[in-house]
């Protein structure tokens, strides 16, 4: 029932960017970024280094905050919520806002205690008993529970690199997020790694709103239903993956994704 | 369509590769189509016999430009532009590869049909479809080479004038059957060799619409216009004197 409410209060895209300017110092790294995102999907951001991307992406999570120069204009709503607002409580925003970055970063703790963290911290769970069972259903989603089912208090950093973003990924949707962004989550990655975490990705977009970077083409095309290209700060094109990988709009990206020189 | 040079150069030779070895294809088949109606015409046997080794060397360069193009696709995964030129063109040889073995058909029938002549205007209506053919032939590789989509859609719509052409031959020899038993032969020969070219015109019109997806990344939404009726033509015997 209370799904449904909350589907009820909320029918719009889940995550609304209008006008976002970003600079650090001097240098602008964003200019005037518009875009939505709907609920359950999987949208790539790409473009080439520098192009603002893991910049906005930051911004849906207030990370830039940590940087002491990073000044951000414009807004970002969640679920209608201004995300910069005055009242905002960073560290409940990144409950509802989980990361997963480009190298896999566990705790220096055990297993279990890395996927623990989130519920302690945020208290969303009390008793030992419901611990474990959270700490196995976060495993269990993220396809690592078999795996370690019997060594769960060996230290995290003892996993293979795979192992170890995916016990990354059972970390960020242990407090249930609504959105879970990725920043080059398989650049570490083998290929078979790769495409066990491609995998869980489109297993987690049933219950998760995701935003991925991504340097890898073919992995945007795989993953996501939506792909986004920056170019130089500017969100030059936004659109269906099938789309903007077989008939980009803006000359840019076409240059981009087919590896000319613009 | 961007013409920007690719990082990796070689990507471009491939891609400039597979373009040339088409045209190389389709200069072969056209040439086909045109020898074919001489081979019937002038009953030249020697030139069925050149017109099979030229189909053999079509049937090698589809196989060829299909492995490159296969390569293409594994190596450079292509984008955008570039997918749909590779895949295109793994269409456009499949199709330039039947035109060629319309034309040995054609040329193979040669030997059979010994009055052709005597038989009224079809010598002149066969020559004209296959010399319309030729021209869709050359029309759809030059909007290939130079991506021009208006040029495509021109040429494809030139297919209705060789079903014309196709309905006009259809009731034509019916009749000549009809009137003499004698010519049955000759003109079942005919009919088929009519069908042909009606077959190629269609795989022409293919070509035109991978052209057109090429360039605009969509197929023409527009149904062409067709005029084969030749499926409900009858001829009522009784009208004939």
């Amino acid at each position: 029932m209370a799904d449904v409410k909350e589907q009820l209060a909320h029918t719009g895209p889940i995550i609304e960017a209008k006008g976002v300017n970003v600079s650090y110092g001097d240098k602008q790294a964003l200019f005037d970024v518009n875009i939505d995102f709907e609920q359950n999907q999987v949208t790539s951001l790409i473009g080439p280094s520098g192009c603002g991307k893991s910049t906005f992406l930051r911004c849906i999570n207030r990370m830039n905050d940590l940087v002491e120069i990073a000044r951000v204009d414009g807004q970002i709503l969640i679920e209608g919520h201004d995300i910069y607002g005055p009242d905002v409580d960073v560290v409940a925003l990144r409950a509802h806002v989980g990361m997963v970055f480009q190298k896999p970063n566990p705790f220096p703790k055990s297993i279990y205690d890395n996927v623990a963290y989130g519920p302690k911290i945020h208290k969303t769970t009390t008793s030992k008993d419901e611990m474990d069972h959270d700490v196995e259903h976060s495993l269990k989603r993220a396809g690592l529970w078999k795996e370690v089912q019997d060594r769960l208090h060996e230290p995290g950093n003892s996993l293979s690199g795979g192992q170890q973003q995916r016990l990354c990924i059972a970390r960020a949707i242990a407090i249930e997020p609504k959105v879970i962004l990725m920043d080059e989550p398989c650049s570490a990655l083998d290929p078979i790694a790769t495409a066990i975490v491609e995998e869980l990705i489109d297993e987690l977009r049933e219950k998760f709103t995701i935003i991925i970077v991504t340097h890898s083409m073919q992995q945007a095309a795989r993953v996501s239903q939506k792909t986004a290209f920056f170019h130089l700060g500017n969100l030059v094109e936004h659109g269906e993956t099938d789309q903007i990988f077989t008939t980009p709009k803006d000359e840019r990206t076409e240059n981009y994704i087919t590896g000319r020189i613009g | 369509m961007v013409k920007d040079p690719h990082i990796v150069s070689s990507f471009d030779s491939d891609l400039k590769k597979v373009e040339s070895l088409v045209l190389e294809m389709a200069g072969l088949v056209e040439v086909q189509v045109k020898d074919c109606v001489i081979c019937l015409l002038r009953q030249d046997l020697e030139l069925v016999s050149s017109i099979r080794a030229s189909d053999k060397r079509v049937d090698k360069l589809e196989l060829e430009i299909s492995d490159m193009a296969i390569r293409i696709l594994v190596q450079r995964q292509p984008m955008a532009q570039d997918l749909r030129a590779v895949v295109a063109a793994l269409k456009m040889v499949s199709n330039l590869e039947r035109i060629g073995d319309y034309a040995k058909n054609v040329a193979k029938r040669a030997s059979v049909i010994t009055e052709m002549v005597a038989l009224g205007s079809s010598e002149k209506t066969i020559t004209r479809m296959s010399e319309l053919v030729q021209e869709m032939i050359r029309g759809v590789v030059d909007a290939y080479v130079s991506r021009d989509i208006g040029m495509a859609d021109h040429w494809r719509a030139k297919d209705e004038e060789v079903d014309l052409f196709h309905n006009t031959l259809f009731r034509e020899l019916l009749t000549y059957m009809m009137e003499n038993p004698r010519n049955i032969t000759s003109c079942m020969h005919l009919l088929f060799i009519a069908k042909n070219f009606e077959r190629m015109g269609d795989h022409t019109t293919s070509i035109a619409e991978q052209v057109h997806y090429i360039v605009s990344g969509s197929l023409p939404d527009d149904d062409r216009p067709k005029s084969d009726v030749t499926s409900s033509i009858t001829v009522d015997i009784d009208s004939q004197v």
